[in-house]
């Protein structure tokens, strides 16, 4: 097989340069590869943590018939590559260009077009496969269409597509991929099977990434994969980001058993540690936001603003970005035990009010200081 | 003649002079050759884009300075024509997306995409991928931003982006999941001392330490700032001494006044008054943040501290309302009536 692809990569490649190019394409790609891409799940059994989705959707691979899919949950979780693997299991390498349609955010997605596309697809001429290759693979009389990223998709377009979807419902099925299913209206949504896919669970996550870790011949010091997860926040995706540039800080570079002196890893590769982890997912050390709520105790007026101002102002130009300011702050206010409970009722619509107004844009200099100030100024009493 | 920000630029990761730690990290993922997406976040004049453009050519060698700026046409869904400036080296492209307002999107789509498929015109280029550094992306429209998500995964063998922002509080969580996140501080008042005694040795300027500490304190940490500041000095001066009086630029300047008169009289007529230097300053394409933020910050320090954290509340406020409204001209005006109410009750109550 790999001779296979060797040969005909480098036809193709010196077809186009019209000289002969000696190195092999295929392992220069999946060396030069992000890690999120290497690892992406190829085939159901191998998504991590979406148990319950995943048997489902395997016993709907034995029964070969589908219905019209919805798949939600936040970033980094495993539903397009769930979607993708399942497409791969039921039409195996060679049909899966002709029977499945991918149609997402970046592709113009007004009502026409959608409908054109999905027409032209949806009439195409099924191609018969082999019997050898049915044993293979389910193959099922229809094509799939996903669209992933619906959630960016109007209001119009979406309610143009329910017309759609039942037009071709005998020979396609629909597969919707977003994060906000409340972003989804109603009458499309009702058509569907709903799968949501959870944040991944601690456990799971971590053995995923500790798995990574080990292929690739890197080192983590106890605690580190633990705040990989913790900084990630259940998305998979960014756990793995943040491990492969750990990674590459601490020096290691060498891919296990790809390169002639793969036995050099274990002399030189230096651990990932708490600390590495922990300053590449921007997290902001704990002695600065200790200098914050610090600057923000009950004392006068006068003595509270400098104090706020000038570390707030710091804060600022070392470029911390707001939403972190304030999750941490958040967290050490709100297990503060000292802090009495009606306080914290009053300093949440704070927190709230400035989350909302940092997502409308608003400057993040003025957005912490005024927080910071009326927290400190309930915590007096006031 | 070239200013002192450009002609002093550092061209590569070894010549920044600050951050070391940052800089080696940038070359570890250079050299790796698995370079992932980066955003590239800081305020303003911290030395994002220089540290950029190092990392480029890490990535590909001088090739990446040779660029020329192209002009390209866009088509709406609308059949709206758009025109587009890029900057392009044979190895990378930067785009600013937020110059076609609310178009952006098209932008993103067709460009991105025409990227990916296009393979790199130089065969012994040391990299597959080309990289598209997209500029203000926290100013490019949710639309837009859905558009990258999943070029960033499908086209990943042949493109890389680098987002460039100064918060990534607008930027979408899915694209903060598929990029690096890369912070860079603004210098430290110290090391930007340390830039401008570089920058004046090379032009052979007598070193005036005082002088230097007095403009990193001005700038309020912003290196681009500190060195236009510092060129102006030498412009304007015949001799530059540790004593010699920095010129505040000249909206600083107004800015200044319309705090003085503010301070000076509460009354609908001065409100008038100010308006006029409000438009003033708009119409110089002053953003409408800076004049709020600068105003404030300076009639903050006139004012007694009882009042400091009110007028602090009430600046966020009303910049949280430039933001969501249209009518900028409206919400400087309210916060400055606002600030004349706060400061004449806060004066009459002290009478009794
Ligand atoms: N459940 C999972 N099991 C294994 N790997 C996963 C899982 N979820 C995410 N990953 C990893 O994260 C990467 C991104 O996952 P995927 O593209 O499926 O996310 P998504 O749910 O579609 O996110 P988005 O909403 O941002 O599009 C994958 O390439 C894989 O490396
Ligand atoms: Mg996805």
């Amino acid at each position: 097989m790999a001779n296979f692809f060797d040969i005909k990569a480098r036809k193709e490649a010196a077809a186009a340069n019209g000289s002969s190019s000696k190195a092999p394409a295929t392992k220069e790609t999946t060396r030069s590869q992000p890690w999120v891409e290497k690892y992406r799940p190829k085939s159901l059994s191998d998504v991590t943590a979406q148990d319950h989705t995943i048997t489902v959707l395997q016993r709907t691979l034995q029964s070969s018939n589908l219905p019209h899919m919805l798949f939600y949950g936040p970033p980094g979780t495993g539903k397009t590559s769930t979607v993708l693997a399942l497409a791969k299991e039921l039409y195996g390498p060679e049909l899966i260009k002709t029977r499945v349609l991918e149609l997402n955010a970046s592709d113009e997605r007004g009502i026409s077009i959608v409908r054109e596309k999905v027409k032209d697809f949806a009439r195409m001429q099924l191609s018969n496969p082999s019997a050898e290759y049915r044993t293979r693979y389910p193959c099922p009389p229809y094509k799939i269409i996903v669209l992933d990223e619906a959630d960016s998709m109007t209001q119009d377009a979406q309610s143009a597509l329910r017309r759609t979807m039942e037009t071709y419902s005998k020979i396609t099925r629909f597969c919707l991929i977003c994060n906000y299913v409340t972003r989804i209206i109603d009458p499309l949504a009702s058509r569907c099977s709903k799968f949501r896919f959870k944040s991944l669970d601690q456990g799971n996550a971590k053995k995923r990434v500790e798995g990574i870790a080990d292929m690739e011949g890197v080192k983590l010091e106890d605690g580190a994969a633990d705040a990989l997860i913790k900084c990630s926040e259940g998305d998979l995706r960014k756990a793995i980001t943040f491990l492969q540039s750990a990674a590459r800080l601490v020096g290691e570079t060498q891919v296990k058993g790809d390169d002639e002196d793969a036995m050099d890893v274990d002399h030189d590769a230096k651990m990932v540690t708490v600390k590495i982890v922990e300053d590449i997912a921007g997290v902001i050390p704990e002695k600065t936001i200790e200098g914050l709520v610090k600057a923000m105790q009950p004392r006068s007026k006068g003595l509270v603003y400098e104090a706020v101002a000038n570390v707030v102002t710091d804060m600022i130009a070392d470029g911390w970005s707001a939403t972190q300011v304030i999750a941490q702050l958040y967290q050490s206010i709100i297990y503060n035990e000292a802090i009495p409970d009606i306080q914290k009722n009053k300093i949440v619509l704070l927190f709230s009010e400035s989350d909302k107004r940092l997502v409308d844009g608003s400057d993040e200099h003025l957005t912490i200081l005024d927080l910071a100030l009326r927290t400190s100024n309930i915590m007096a009493g006031a | 003649m070239a200013l002192l920000v450009d002609k002093h630029r550092p061209r590569s990761l070894d010549q920044l002079s600050y951050h070391p730690d940052l800089s080696a990290r940038l070359r570890s993922l250079a050299q790796s050759g698995d370079f992932p997406h980066l955003l590239v976040y800081g305020p303003s004049g911290a030395g994002k884009k220089t540290r950029i453009v190092a990392t480029l050519k890490e990535l590909y060698g001088p090739g990446v300075e040779k660029i020329k700026i192209d002009s390209r046409v866009f088509q709406t869904t609308s059949n709206r024509k758009l025109e587009f400036n890029i900057v392009a080296s044979i190895y990378h492209l930067e785009i600013t997306p937020s110059d076609v307002g609310t178009y952006d999107r098209v932008v993103v789509q067709d460009l991105l995409k025409e990227v990916a498929q296009t393979q790199q015109v130089d065969q012994s280029a040391r990299q597959r991928f080309k990289v598209v550094v997209i500029n203000e992306a926290d100013h490019l429209t949710r639309d837009a931003q859905a558009a990258l998500r999943r070029t960033m995964e499908k086209y990943s063998p042949n493109l890389r982006l680098i987002l460039v922002a100064n918060s990534t509080a607008n930027i979408i969580a899915p694209i903060r999941s598929r990029t690096l996140l890369v912070r860079v501080a603004a210098p430290t008042e110290a090391e930007i001392c340390d830039v401008l005694a570089k920058s004046g040795k090379k032009e052979g300027w007598p070193l005036a330490n005082e002088l230097n500490m007095r403009i990193a304190k001005e700038s309020g940490r912003n290196l681009r700032r500190a060195l236009l500041m510092y060129e102006a000095v030498h412009a304007q001066n015949e001799k530059v001494t540790d004593t010699t009086p920095i010129p505040p630029p000249d909206w600083d300047a107004l800015i200044g006044q319309v705090a003085k008169e503010i301070m000076e009289e509460h009354s609908p007529a001065r409100i008038l008054q100010v308006r006029a230097k409000l438009y003033d300053l708009l119409t110089h394409c002053i953003p409408p943040t800076t004049i709020l933020k600068t105003l404030t910050f300076k009639l903050v320090e006139m004012i007694d501290d009882a009042l400091k954290a009110d007028i602090i509340k009430w600046a966020a406020f009303y910049e949280h309302r430039i933001r969501t409204g249209t009518k900028v001209i409206f919400h400087l005006e309210a916060f400055v009536a606002k600030f004349m109410r706060i400061l004449e009750e806060y004066l009459m109550n002290m009478d009794f």
